[in-house]
């Protein structure tokens, strides 16, 4: 018996230790070591490194830019995960119950294929595309106001400080959008059909039978796409750092926590300040997904 | 059914599980990114000779990193052959490459970086921060050998004017730069001969020749909107030649209100003047710099301020016919304390020997060879570019670019002025681009300009954490 037990373990040690130690050695490690950079002013070439202390986390709430990357990646935050959500909702909702009764539409997995290209590219191409899009004089979107007669409309969209923020997350909403629609069709398409029958027996119509049986349903989908939302409007690094004037411009009108970070370390080559920013956006995600986790903490409906 | 129970508490718990272990295990991963310090690597050397005045090593490898960007690497491997000529024993490791800051970082951490580096392109190291950290060896051994060419002659006397000055910190050498850049206002000659216009030589006429263009129905100027530093240096320079030499060195030894000096005021003024006459093609504050010069050298816009690389990295979408042609920028008036025909002229391609390499006395030598005519010559063969040796543009057939880059600089004689601040303090820098950015757009006045910059310039100046140079 004990033998047996011993082997057992010897077994699940074989199998769960080398898997630990990879993730020890390529994420915690990394991980401590920015937490002990972050305490130093570390210049990224030198082997010397003098402890300061939480001076760096000091300076990070002085540092204008700083400040303008929290402002901008909170309205992110306030922005991209609702709107993806929504339209991600509304998508999934009219690809799935948008046929007659209330059944699939004809070419529904057409939609979703096209609605899911996006997710297939990387950011860094995707931004480069929209800058095209964007291009002040030959870009599709002035091009398009243009052809419409609407001339007024056009801007300078990525060089005024105004538009520039919201063109970005245009571009972050576009890129996730599609992935989030095929999440939410999947989980739809996963309520027993009883439940939608019965639903419109009783006399509830398609939008009473959405908003009381479908979305209720849907919570904790909805819940963990917001928490990738959210790290995905906390981040914004690549589209910024590839997209933007300047980059993080015009006047850092698009300056992201990342760009900071970036720019910190392989510009200024003040890996310990760097890390300190690295340092205070881990606990900013950590909270978002606890608080996120918990807000939506409610009794939950077992199905079948 | 409920996939998401499954996620729900992971992220958290991961997340704390992996604080924990961070805290714990703190002082003893913490030493992996930054250790290493104190292991005094051999470096190898040989005899000196009148042949061999640097005691290379004839048996041992080199290694050199260049920076395969605009220039590409053919260069060097050309250095790298005439090297091999010289000793036959050694084997040179070649790598082109373009990040050169990502590739080499952890070799100067760890103190096992190669032999020679063409530390250039976005993403090199911080050359402060290299010289703060005693990564870099002193290049006097260098500079005080015989040159190739001429035995009677050192190395240090070969260079163009500015090149060893740009290379010191600390009052000690510690970079070579290969190229020599100076920075203009170019235009398309035919299409300036077309129109009957011709480059002016002081701000008001620029003015007045900017009206004519409009009315041409050709867009007077463009920049490099994305990057506004490109429109720093017309700015920049205006403003050196209004209050020379003392309004620069003011600038970069961060003098209280230097960047309140009327020159430097004047000249924003004149770029908020370009802008607000409707001068500056519209959307240009979002061009990035491919697209800006694209639609100049679609002669949609006659002027675009660039450095001398400007021509090699157009080769490809130039017309023919283009003869693209570079001029210093204007005088801002006649009290001018340069004269016109100055230049703003730096060295760049930054090549040093780090202090930790295993064959020094080889990477100097490789600079050595580098540097000599027939190296250089070669060089600018290659990418029309100019190098800082002197007289490497001699006897060469030159494009319409490069012809008149090599004009200016033959006119601005001993009249070149640079700006270090970009190199010392890259957070000034970026202030600076910022609010040239937003007065190019009018949304801040030449005032409020200056006002924002100087503020900048004296955080870093009070900001004890920063190494401060002097010049």
């Amino acid at each position: 018996m004990t033998q047996d037990r011993h082997g057992r373990y010897r077994f699940l040690a074989g199998a769960i230790l080398p898997a630990l130690a990879l993730y020890a050695v390529f994420v915690l490690s990394p991980y401590a070591q920015a937490f002990y950079l972050s305490l130093t002013d570390w210049t990224g070439v030198s082997g010397q490194v003098n402890f300061v202390g939480l001076d760096n986390f000091t300076r990070l709430f002085g540092d204008p830019l700083f400040l303008a990357a929290l402002r901008n990646n909170g309205l992110m935050l306030l922005v991209v995960p609702v709107v993806t959500i929504a339209l991600g909702l509304l998508l999934a909702v009219l690809v799935t119950f948008g046929g007659r009764r209330g059944s699939a539409i004809r070419g529904a997995s057409t939609y979703q294929t096209a609605y899911f290209f996006p997710q297939l590219l990387s950011l860094p191409i995707i931004a480069l595309l929209w800058q095209f899009v964007y291009h002040p004089n030959d870009g599709l979107l002035n091009g398009l106001l243009r052809g419409i007669g609407l001339d007024g409309l056009a801007r300078t969209w990525l060089g005024d400080p105004h538009l520039a923020l919201w063109a970005v997350m245009a571009v972050l909403v576009w890129s996730s959008v599609g992935f989030y629609m095929v999440l939410f069709a999947a989980a739809m398409g996963s309520i027993p059909a009883e439940l939608i029958e019965a639903a419109t027996l009783d006399g509830a119509g398609r939008l009473t039978t959405l908003w009381r049986i479908v979305l209720p349903l849907l919570r904790d989908t909805v819940q963990v796409a917001f928490v990738y939302l959210g790290v995905l409007a906390l981040d914004g690094f690549a589209v910024v750092q590839v997209m933007t004037v300047g980059p993080g411009g015009p006047d850092n009108a698009t300056e992201v926590m990342g760009l900071g970070l970036y720019r910190n370390a392989f510009t200024f080559s003040k890996f310990g300040y760097a890390a300190a920013m690295g340092v205070t956006l881990f606990f900013l995600t950590l909270t978002l997904a606890v608080l996120a986790m918990r807000a939506g903490r409610r009794e939950r409906v077992e199905l079948a | 059914m409920n996939p998401s129970s499954q996620l729900r508490r992971y992220p958290t718990r991961r997340a704390v599980l992996g604080a924990a272990v961070a805290g714990a295990a703190l002082p003893v991963l913490g030493g992996c990114v930054t250790g290493g310090e104190d292991d005094t690597a051999e470096a190898a050397s040989g005899a000196k000779t009148a042949e061999n005045p640097l005691g290379v090593p004839d048996k041992t490898p080199l290694e050199v990193v260049i920076f395969k960007g605009g220039y590409g690497d053919e260069y060097a491997v050309n250095a790298e052959s005439l090297y091999k000529q010289r000793y036959p024993g050694a084997t040179v490791d070649h790598k082109g490459i373009q990040k050169v800051g990502e590739a080499l970082q952890p070799r100067f951490v760890a103190d096992t970086p190669p032999d020679v580096v063409d530390n250039t392109g976005a993403g090199r190291l911080d050359l402060a921060t290299l010289v703060g950290a005693g990564k870099l060896s002193d290049l006097a051994d260098l500079l005080d050998a015989p040159s190739l060419d001429d035995p009677a002659k050192k190395v240090r006397d070969t260079l163009l004017p500015g090149v060893v000055d740009d290379g010191t910190f600390d009052n000690k050498v510690q970079t070579l730069n290969f190229t020599y850049t100076v920075w203009g206002l170019w235009y398309s000659k035919p299409l300036f001969d077309k129109h009957g216009w011709t480059f002016p030589t002081t701000w008001d006429a620029m003015l007045a020749l900017c009206e004519q263009i409009k009315k041409a129905g050709v867009a007077p100027w463009t920049y490099q909107g994305k990057y506004p530093e490109y429109l720093n240096d017309p700015l920049l320079a205006m403003a050196a030649k209004a209050g020379g030499p003392d309004l620069v060195k003011a600038v970069d030894n961060l003098e209280p209100n230097a960047w309140k000096q009327p020159g430097l005021v004047d000249a924003a003024s004149a770029i908020a003047e370009l802008a607000g006459k409707g001068y500056i093609l519209s959307g240009s504050e979002a061009l990035s710099h491919t697209e800006a010069q694209a639609a100049w050298s679609q002669s949609q816009v006659a002027i675009i301020p660039c450095g001398s690389w400007l021509e090699a990295e157009q080769k490809g979408i130039t017309p023919d016919g283009f003869d693209m042609v570079m001029a210093p920028a204007p005088a801002l008036s006649s009290g001018d304390k340069l004269p016109q025909t100055a230049l703003q002229g730096a060295s760049s391609e930054s090549f040093i020997v780090p202090a930790k390499a295993k064959n020094p006395r080889g990477g100097l030598e490789f600079l050595r060879i580098l540097f000599s005519t027939t190296a250089a010559k070669r060089f600018a063969e290659l990418n029309s570019t100019m190098p800082s040796v002197a007289g490497a543009l001699e006897g060469l057939t030159l494009s319409s670019g490069l012809g008149s880059v090599k004009t200016a600089v033959d006119a601005a004689g001993p009249n070149t002025f640079t700006y270090r601040f970009r190199t010392w303090y890259a957070p000034l820098a970026k202030a600076v681009d910022d609010a040239t950015g937003e007065l190019a757009t009018r949304r801040i006045t030449p005032a409020q300009w200056s006002d924002r910059v100087q503020k900048a310039a004296d955080a870093v100046a009070t900001d004890t954490a920063v190494k401060k140079y002097q010049r």
